[in-house]
C-alpha cells in the first residue's frame, strides 16, 4: 500500500519524510518537482504520477504537498481519503497544518505517523485513538512533561482500537455536559451575466460539538427530513435508523466532529440571498476599460447579509485598476490579477457600489475573455433550506446535558458570470 | 553530572528542531567535524542512566531520520536502549530500528530477544507492538522467528494481537516469499476470524499475498459480507474490491439477457473484454447509443444467487461512507455486480464527492468518465453538477468537459453548447482548447447539432487567439470530412488563414482539407500550393509532409496548373533533412510522374491519393477503460499497474454455490450420511479452516516456546507463568497497571522446564510446560500423533467403545455396483505412527466381479502422506471386503483427494476427518491433564447444530444428543469440585462414566455442564454451553440447544 510520505514545501523543499517499508530514496520526488514546475497552479499538478518504478500520489493542502509513494495497484482515493486524514490530523492536534508547526513538531508528527499506518496499511486514524496513545500537546503538559520528564506517549492499549465504537474512548467525564451542533449550510451557484440561475444547490453539513460523559446515545431529529436528498454520515450513525425512521441516531465521538453532510434538492428552488448588478467593458482602443459592480440583498428571509466578498479573477492584460467603493475596501493583485472587494454588512437601503477604470497593457488587443466573479457571504441564524432540527434525546446517561443548535449560512462556490 | 550537562548545552541547540544542529560548538570548524561531535554527545545522552536524556536524544535522532539525515552511525548506542523502561523512548527507539534494521542487519539481531519477550507480555498491547516492530525488521534470518510469531498471535486472545499479526503476514511475504504456503495457512485461520477488527486487516494480507486463492473466501464470504458495515473504513475498500473480483468469479452476469440480446445484434458482451476491434467498435457505440433503452425482452430467466444480493444489499448503505474511497469502492462494485436497472444509485453518491477536495473531483471525475460512456442514462439528471466553474483547475475542467460531452444527447445537447459557449471565452487556453474539441465530438455524434456546431467554431476562426483558432481548425477539418460538398465556402475561408495560422498541426489541418477537396476549390488549390513552396524550407515536417501531399493531390487532378509547383516541391523535398520527407517526396515522385520505368502502380494513383475517406470518429479516450476495475489506480492510468488483479469476465455457468455454505456447520452434516456425502463430492478446495486450526495451533505455540527456550530467551513458558496469564484473560481487559506489575512480577519467576530432544513427537506439550513423565494414572490427553509405547491397558481403551461411525466414499450408483464406506477405526497405523488409519470396506453389490481395486493419484496438501492399501485384485459380486490405510492429515481437516480405480474405471474420491478422529492416546495424571488444559490457548471453536425432538427433555437424553454431535463420548472426572465444570466426552452413543479413568484417544473437553452432579440439570430455553474459562478454547464446543427443535450455531463471544 502506502510505501513512503514525503511533505513537500512550495518552494520544493521536502522537509519530512516517513518510510513505512523499506526506504525510497527522496530523488523518487525529482518526478513530481518537474510536474509542480510545469503546473501553473500548484492545484494542477496531477494528483497521480506514474514514474518507472513508482506511483506517485499526491494532495495540495494548506499550501504543503503531502506525496506518497506507491508501489503496487492500490485504490488513488484510498491514499487521497487518507493524506488528507494525515492532514486534518495534524491540524487536529496542532491548530494548524502548515511547515512551522510540522517542524516544530517533527518527533510527534512522526509518531503519529507511525501510529497511522502499519506496513502502508491504515491502523489508527480515529483522532480519538490516536490522542489516547499520544496525547496532544498543550501548555500545561509540556510544563509537567519538563519538570517531571513523563511523556505524551500513552502507554494504555487504546480501547477504542478494540471496542465496535473505535471512535469513542471509554471513561469520559465532564462537569458540564454540553451538546453543540452547528447545521452550516453553503449555496453552489452559478449565476449567468443576466442574473438568471445556471445551476444552484445546497450543501449543508452538521458540526458537533458533544462533551458528554460516559456512553451516552444520541438521537437528533429534524422538523422537515424529506429536505435531504442526499447523505452522508459519520460512522457512529446508525444507517438503519435513517432509512427506517429518518432520525439521526449515534454514540457520538467524543470532542468535535463532522456528524453528517448532505444535499438538498436541487429541486427545489434554492433561495439565492444576494444578487449583482455588473458591467464590464474595454475600450476598442485597448488601453482600458470601465467596471461597475453592485451588490444587492435578494431573498434573505429578513436576516442579515454579512463578511460579503467579491473576487473577481481579471484577464491578464489588465493592469492596474482605479476604483472607487462606497463601502468596503478593494485590493487589487497585478501579480495574480485578482481584485478583492471587501463589502461587509449588506445594507439594503444603501446598496454598495464599486466603479471606476481599468488599465490595461499598453498595445495588447481587447480581451475577448470575460472575467468571472466569485462571492463569499454569511448568513447567521439561518439554514437556507428551512431545515429545523427538531430535538435532540439522551439516552443511557442519567445527567442532563446542555444542548444547543446554531444555524448558518454561507456561499459556497458561488459564481456569477460577467 | 557531565552528561547531564551536556544535555543542557545540547537543549539549547535542539530546541530549534527545524534547523541544522551543527555549528554550535565554536571550537569545531568544519562540518564533518562538529557532525561527528554532534553524535558523540548523543551517543553520550543514550548511554546515560537518565531517561529524560535518553528521550532527549532520541526525539533528536528521530527528528533527524524525519529530515532525512543518515543517523545509521548510532546504530549500537541506540539499539542497548530497546529495553527501556520508558515507553516513549522505546518507541522511539523501534522507529529508529525500523527505519536502520536493513542497514545494520547483525547489530539489529541484539534486539530481536526483547520482542520474543515482549510476545509472551501479557499486555496486548505489548504483545502486539512487539509482533509489530519484530516483523517491520527487514532482516532475513529472523524469518523463521517471525514465522512462528505470526503463527501464535493469529491464534491469541487479543483481537488487536490478531490484527497486528494479519498485518505482519504481507511484511513476512515481502521479506521471503518462499513462505507462501505457511503464510496462507496462517491467513485462512485468520479469514475465520469473526471480528470485524481482524477482517479488514486480514483481507488487506489476502490480497497481497494470494489474490488468486479465491477459494479461500467460500466459507467467509457470507460473514464478510454481514460484518462488512462494522468493518473500519479502509478494510471496507480492500473487503469491498476483493468481493467484487470473487462476485466476479461465482456468480452469473446479472444483465445477461441483455448483452445476450446485444450480441445478436452485433454487440459484444456488456462487460469485460471488448476494445480490440476499434472499427467495429466505433459503429457499436453508435448503435448503443441510440439503443440504450434497456431492453426488455428476456431469453431465458436468469435468478440472481442469493448470496449476489447479499453482497448487493449489505454494501448499499456504505454510499453514505464519509470515507470517498469507501463510496467509491461501492460505486464501482455496484458498476461492475449489479443489475443495470440498479445501478443508478451510485450516481448520487458520486456527484456528492464532487464537492470534496480536488484530488477528490479529479479521481472520482475519472471514474464518472467511463462509467457515463456505459452507462449515460444514470448521471444524465446530475448533468448540472457538472457545469464547469472558472475557479476549478485545469484538469478538473477538462474532464469535466468530458463528462458533460459524454452525456450529451439530442434533447439536452442545446443546454450544453449553450455552455459551451460561455467556456470558449475562458481565460484559461487549454481549457478553450478541450472545450472545441468537446465541441467537434458533440456535433459528430449528434448529427441535429453538425451545422450549428460547424457554424460556431468557423466564428471561432476569426479569434484573436491562436490556440483557439488552430483547433478549431482541427476540429472543422474533422466534421467537414463528413460532408464536405456543401461547405466550400469554409473551406475557402480556411485557405485564406493559411497567411497567418502558425500552429503546424493547424496549418497541416488546412493543407490537407484543401488537398482533399480540391476539386471543390479548384481555384484557390493551386495558389495555396504555390504559397507553401514559397515557405516549404521554413515548414514544421508535419506541414512540409502535407504540402508534398497537396502537390501529389493537385497534381494528379489538375496536372496543367501545378505539374512545375508539384516538381519544385519534390525536388526541396528530396533534400530534406528529415528522412520521412525524403522517403515521401521519393515515393510520391515514382507514384505520379509517368517515366518509362514507373509500374503499373501509377495507373491507380489517382485512385490511391483521391479516394474516399471514412470520416473520424471523434471518441472518448475513456472509451473502453472499464476493462479495468473502476477506482482503480490502473483505471486511471489506462495502463496495468504493478500487482493489479484483473477483473475476471463473469462465469458462463455458475459455478457451485453450496461453497459458500457454512450457516449450517458441517459437523451436522456429518451425522446425516446423505449430507456428508453431498460434502465429498462439492470441491477439492472445501477445507475446513475452523477445525484445522485446533491442532496445528498447540503445535505452533509450542514450537515456538521451544525455540525461544532454545535462543536462550529465559521465559520460556513456565507453568507459573501461563497460569498467571490464563487470569489475566479470564479477566478480561485488566488494568494497565496490574498488568505492567504482573509481569514484573513474572520476570522474577523464571522456571524453566527441561526440553528432551528425544521427546520431538510429543514436544509439543512439553514446550508448554508439561511434565514428560508419565504417572501412575491413566489419564488421556489431545495429542496429535504422539504415539507413545503404550501400555496394555490402554490398547484396550482404544478399541471403539460405541459404535465406528462409517462414512460413505463411493456410493453404489455412482460406483456402479462398487459401493465403498469407511471408518477412522481408532486403531495405531502401524507402519507409520503419524498417520491415522483408516479402514475402508468395499461392497461389491453389481453383477459382474471388481478387479484390481487400487488407488491412484493422489492429490494431498503440502506436507500430507498416504499409505495405500495393497491392491486387491479381484472382488467377486456381492462380496465385501475390508482393507486399512493410512492417512497423515499433517493435524487437519483437510481432505485426502486420490482416485479409487478398478480395472475398469476411476473414481475420484475424497477422506475427510472429522476433527475429533485425529487423536493420539497419551497418558497423564488429571491434574496435568487440568493443568496442561489451563494453559491451552487459542481461540477456536467449532459450531454444530443439534435439533431436539419433543421427546428430548431428559438429562440423558439432550446430553446424548450433544455428545452424539459432538463426536464425543463422556466420562466423569474424579475428584475437585473446581473441575467439575469439565466433561470429557468420549465417542459413541452412550456416555459412560468411568470412575477416574479417560478411555479414548478421542476426547474433547466440551466446557462446562456437570455430570456427576447429582441434582438434574435444568435445560433454560437457551442453554449456552461456552466454556468458563475463556482461554480453554482448545478444542472446546460451543452450542447453542433450543428444545423448539430448531437451533443456531454460537456466536463465537470472546470476552474482551
Amino acid at each position: 500500500m502506502i510505501h513512503s510520505l514525503f511533505l513537500v514545501n512550495p518552494s520544493g523543499d521536502i522537509f519530512l519524510e516517513k518510510h513505512w517499508k523499506s526506504v525510497v530514496s527522496r530523488s523518487v520526488c525529482d518526478y513530481f518537482l518537474e510536474a509542480r514546475e510545469k503546473a501553473l497552479d500548484p492545484e494542477d499538478v496531477p494528483p497521480v504520477i506514474s514514474t518507472p518504478h513508482h506511483y506517485l500520489i499526491s494532495i495540495y493542502r494548506d499550501k504543503l504537498f503531502f506525496l506518497s509513494v506507491i508501489q503496487t495497484e492500490v485504490p488513488p482515493l484510498f491514499v487521497i481519503e487518507f493524506l488528507h486524514r494525515v492532514a486534518e490530523m495534524i491540524q487536529d492536534y496542532f491548530g494548524e497544518c502548515s511547515e512551522t508547526v510540522i517542524k516544530d513538531n517533527v518527533v510527534m508528527v512522526y509518531e503519529l505517523l507511525e501510529e497511522m499506518l502499519d506496513n502502508g496499511f491504515p491502523l489508527a486514524t480515529e483522532s480519538n485513538v490516536l490522542k489516547e496513545m499520544i496525547r496532544p500537546p498543550t501548555i500545561l503538559r509540556s510544563v509537567v512533561n519538563t519538570l517531571t520528564g513523563s511523556s505524551n506517549v500513552g502507554d494504555k492499549l487504546p480501547t477504542g482500537q478494540l471496542s465496535t465504537i473505535p471512535w469513542r474512548r471509554a471513561g469520559v467525564k465532564y462537569t458540564n455536559n454540553e451538546a453543540y451542533f452547528d447545521v452550516v449550510e453553503e449555496i453552489d451557484a452559478i449565476l449567468d451575466r443576466t442574473g438568471t440561475t445556471v445551476f444552484a444547490e445546497i450543501q449543508g453539513v452538521v458540526e458537533a460539538c458533544v462533551k458528554l460523559s460516559g456512553m451516552p446515545d444520541l438521537t437528533l431529529s429534524f422538523m422537515n427530513p424529506r429536505l435531504l436528498d442526499d447523505v452522508s454520515f459519520h460512522p457512529c450513525v446508525r444507517y438503519k435508523r435513517w432509512e427506517s425512521e429518518r432520525v439521526l441516531s449515534f454514540i457520538p465521538p467524543d470532542g468535535n466532529f463532522t456528524l453528517m453532510t448532505y444535499h438538498v434538492n436541487a429541486q427545489n428552488l434554492v433561495a439565492i440571498p444576494v444578487y449583482v448588478k455588473h458591467s464590464i467593458n474595454f475600450f476598442e482602443s485597448g488601453s482600458g476599460g470601465r467596471l461597475d459592480l453592485t451588490v444587492g440583498p435578494k431573498q434573505t428571509m429578513g436576516k442579515t447579509v454579512e463578511g460579503v466578498l467579491v473576487t473577481v479573477h481579471m484577464p491578464k492584460t489588465v493592469l492596474s485598476v482605479s476604483l472607487n467603493a462606497t463601502q468596503g475596501s478593494y485590493t487589487y493583485d497585478n501579480a495574480t490579477k485578482v481584485l478583492v472587494w471587501d463589502i461587509g454588512k449588506l445594507n439594503p437601503q444603501k446598496l454598495p457600489n464599486l466603479r471606476g477604470s481599468l488599465s490595461l497593457q499598453t498595445g495588447a488587443p481587447k480581451p475577448e475573455e470575460n472575467p468571472s466573479l466569485n462571492i463569499d457571504l454569511k448568513i447567521q441564524q439561518l439554514a437556507i433550506s428551512g431545515l429545523k432540527v427538531n430535538r435532540l434525546d439522551m439516552f443511557g446517561e442519567k445527567y442532563k446535558p446542555f444542548k444547543g443548535v446554531k444555524y448558518i449560512t454561507k456561499a459556497g462556490k458561488f459564481q456569477v458570470r460577467m | 553530572m557531565s552528561a547531564n550537562s551536556a544535555f543542557n548545552e545540547e537543549k539549547g541547540g535542539s530546541s530549534n528542531v527545524g534547523e541544522p544542529e551543527y555549528g554550535h560548538d565554536p571550537a569545531s570548524g568544519g562540518i564533518f567535524s562538529s557532525d561527528y561531535k554532534r553524535h558523540d554527545d548523543l551517543k553520550e545522552m543514550l548511554d546515560s542512566n537518565k531517561d529524560s536524556l535518553k528521550l532527549e536524544a532520541m526525539k533528536r535522532i528521530v527528528a533527524m531520520i524525519a529530515r532525512g539525515k543518515n543517523a545509521s552511525d548510532l546504530f549500537p548506542a541506540v539499539v542497548k536502549n530497546v529495553a527501556c523502561k520508558n515507553i516513549e523512548v522505546k518507541k522511539l527507539v523501534y522507529v529508529y530500528l525500523v527505519r536502520y534494521a536493513e542497514e545494520q542487519q547483525d547489530l539489529a539481531l541484539l534486539s530481536i530477544s526483547t520482542f520474543q519477550r515482549g510476545l509472551k507480555d501479557p499486555n496486548q498491547l505489548i504483545r502486539a507492538s512487539a509482533l509489530r516492530v519484530l516483523s517491520s525488521i527487514r532482516v532475513t534470518i529472523i524469518v523463521p522467528i517471525m514465522m512462528l510469531a505470526i503463527k501464535e498471535a493469529a491464534s491469541d486472545m487479543s483481537p488487536y494481537v490478531r490484527k497486528t499479526a494479519a498485518h505482519a503476514i504481507p511484511k513476512l511475504y515481502s521479506l521471503d516469499p518462499d513462505q507462501k504456503d505457511c503464510l496462507i495457512e496462517v491467513i485462512e485461520k485468520l479469514l475465520a476470524d469473526k471480528t470485524t477488527l481482524v477482517a479488514g486487516s486480514v483481507v488487506m494480507a489476502f490480497e497481497e499475498v494470494c489474490p488468486e486463492r479465491i477459494d479461500l473466501i467460500h466459507k467467509n464470504y457470507r460473514k464478510l459480507c454481514n460484518l462488512l458495515i462494522d468493518v473500519e473504513e479502509w478494510g471496507q475498500v480492500v473487503i469491498i474490491n476483493m468481493l467484487t473480483r470473487y462476485a466476479r468469479t461465482q456468480f452469473l452476469n446479472p444483465n445477461m439477457n441483455e448483452s445476450l440480446l446485444e450480441e445478436g445484434g452485433g454487440e459484444k458482451a456488456f462487460y469485460g473484454s471488448d476494445g480490440d476491434d476499434d472499427e467495429e467498435e466505433d459503429k457499436d457505440e453508435k448503435d448503443k447509443k441510440k439503443a440504450e433503452a434497456p431492453s426488455v425482452v428476456k431469453r431465458k430467466p436468469y435468478v440472481m444467487d442469493p448470496d449476489h444480493r447479499l453482497l448487493l444489499r449489505n454494501t448499499k448503505p456504505l454510499l453514505q461512507s464519509r470515507n470517498a474511497a469507501v463510496v467509491m469502492a461501492v460505486a464501482q462494485l455496484y458498476f461492475h455486480l449489479a443489475p443495470k436497472a440498479e445501478v443508478g444509485v451510485i450516481a448520487k453518491a458520486l456527484v456528492r464527492l464532487m464537492r470534496s477536495h480536488s484530488e477528490v473531483q479529479y479521481v472520482v471525475l475519472q471514474n464518472v468518465a467511463t462509467m457515463s460512456i456505459k452507462r449515460r442514462g444514470m448521471f444524465e439528471p446530475y448533468l448540472k453538477s457538472f457545469y464547469i466553474r472558472s475557479t476549478d483547475p485545469t484538469q478538473i475542467k477538462v474532464l469535466k468537459l468530458e463528462v458533460l460531452t459524454n452525456l450529451a444527447n439530442e434533447t439536452n445537447i442545446s443546454t450544453i453548447l449553450r455552455e459551451f459557449q460561455t467556456y470558449i471565452k475562458s481565460m484559461d487556453k487549454d481549457f478553450v482548447a478541450a472545450t472545441i474539441q468537446a465541441i467537434g465530438r458533440c456535433a459528430t455524434n449528434i448529427g441535429e447539432v453538425r451545422d450549428t456546431c460547424l457554424n460556431g467554431l468557423v466564428q471561432l476562426l476569426s479569434n484573436r487567439d491562436e490556440l483557439v483558432v488552430a483547433e478549431s481548425v482541427v476540429v472543422i477539418k474533422k466534421l467537414l470530412q463528413m460532408q464536405p460538398e456543401q461547405h466550400s465556402d469554409i473551406i475557402k475561408h480556411m485557405a485564406k488563414l493559411t497567411d497567418n495560422i502558425q500552429v503546424p498541426m493547424a496549418r497541416a489541418s488546412i493543407l490537407w482539407l484543401i488537398g482533399e477537396y480540391c476539386e471543390h476549390v479548384p481555384k484557390i488549390a493551386p495558389d495555396v500550393l504555390r504559397k507553401m513552396a514559397k515557405t516549404f524550407t521554413n515548414e514544421e515536417d508535419i506541414v512540409k509532409l502535407q504540402i508534398i501531399n497537396l502537390a501529389a493531390k493537385l497534381y494528379l487532378t489538375n496536372s496543367k496548373q501545378t505539374k512545375l509547383l508539384t516538381q519544385y516541391v519534390l525536388n526541396l523535398a528530396k533534400y530534406d533533412q528529415n528522412y520521412d520527407i525524403r522517403d515521401r517526396a521519393r515515393f510520391i515522385r515514382q507514384l505520379i510522374v509517368p517515366t518509362d520505368k514507373s509500374g503499373a502502380l501509377s495507373k491507380y494513383a489517382k485512385k490511391l491519393f483521391l479516394a474516399l475517406k471514412p470520416a473520424p470518429v471523434l471518441e472518448s479516450p475513456f472509451k473502453d477503460r472499464d476493462h479495468f476495475q473502476l477506482g482503480s489506480l490502473s483505471h486511471l492510468l489506462n495502463a496495468k499497474a504493478g500487482g493489479y488483479q484483473e477483473l475476471p469476465d463473469w462465469p458462463e455457468a455458475a459455478p457451485d454455490p453450496s461453497v459458500r455454505n457454512v450457516e449450517v456447520p458441517e459437523w451436522t452434516k456429518c451425522s446425516s450420511r446423505e449430507k456428508r456425502k453431498e460434502k465429498k463430492v462439492e470441491k477439492p478446495f472445501y477445507s475446513d479452516s475452523e477445525g484445522e486450526s485446533g491442532p496445528t495451533e498447540s503445535a505452533d505455540s509450542a514450537s515456538d516456546t521451544a525455540s525461544d527456550s532454545e535462543s536462550g530467551s529465559e521465559e520460556s513458558g513456565s507453568g507459573s507463568e501461563s497460569e498467571e496469564s490464563d487470569q489475566q484473560s479470564e479477566s478480561g481487559s485488566e488494568e494497565d497497571e496490574e498488568e505492567e506489575e504482573r509481569k514484573k512480577k513474572k520476570e522474577k519467576i523464571k522456571a524453566k522446564k527441561p526440553v528432551p530432544e528425544s521427546d520431538r513427537p510429543c514436544a509439543p506439550f512439553h514446550g508448554n510446560g508439561y511434565g514428560k513423565d508419565i504417572k501412575t494414572f491413566p489419564a488421556v490427553c489431545l495429542a496429535d500423533h504422539a504415539i507413545f509405547p503404550l501400555p496394555v491397558s490402554t490398547n484396550q481403551t482404544i478399541t471403539p467403545s460405541g459404535n465406528l461411525k462409517t462414512y460413505e466414499l463411493l456410493h453404489r450408483i455412482t460406483g456402479e455396483g462398487l459401493s465403498v464406506e469407511y471408518c477412522f477405526s481408532r486403531q495405531p497405523f502401524s507402519p507409520d505412527p503419524h498417520m491415522v488409519a483408516v479402514q475402508i470396506q468395499f461392497t461389491n453389490s453389481a453383477a459382474s466381479e471388481a478387479k484390481n481395486l487400487h488407488i491412484e493419484d493422489a492429490k494431498l496438501q503440502s506436507g500430507m502422506r498416504m499409505k495405500e492399501f495393497p491392491e486387491i485384485e479381484t472382488l467377486p459380486a456381492g462380496e465385501t471386503v475390508s482393507v486399512v490405510m493410512g492417512i497423515d492429515f499433517c493435524d487437519s481437516t483437510q481432505a485426502a483427494n486420490f482416485q479409487l480405480c478398478t480395472h475398469t474405471r476411476k473414481f475420484f474420491v475424497s477422506i475427510q476427518p472429522p476433527v475429533g478422529e485425529l487423536m493420539m492416546p497419551i497418558f497423564m495424571t488429571e491434574n496435568e491433564f487440568k493443568k496442561e488444559q489451563g494453559q491451552l490457548m487459542g481461540m477456536n471453536e467449532i459450531t454444530e447444530k443439534v435439533t431436539l425432538g419433543e421427546k428430548c427433555h431428559g438429562e440423558h437424553a439432550v446430553i446424548q444428543r450433544v455428545t452424539t454431535a459432538a463426536n464425543l463420548s463422556r466420562s466423569s472426572c474424579s475428584s475437585s469440585p473446581v473441575s467439575g465444570s469439565q466433561v470429557r466426552w468420549e465417542d459413541g452413543d452412550q456416555w459412560q462414566p468411568c470412575a477416574g479413568q479417560c478411555e479414548n484417544g478421542d476426547r474433547h473437553n466440551v466446557g462446562q455442564g456437570h455430570p456427576s452432579d447429582p441434582h438434574p440439570v435444568m435445560i433454560p430455553p437457551t442453554l449456552d454451553l461456552l466454556p468458563l474459562n475463556p482461554v480453554n478454547y482448545f478444542l472446546s464446543y460451543g452450542l447453542v440447544l433450543s428444545p423448539s427443535g430448531q437451533s443456531a450455531p454460537v456466536p463465537h463471544t470472546v470476552p474482551p
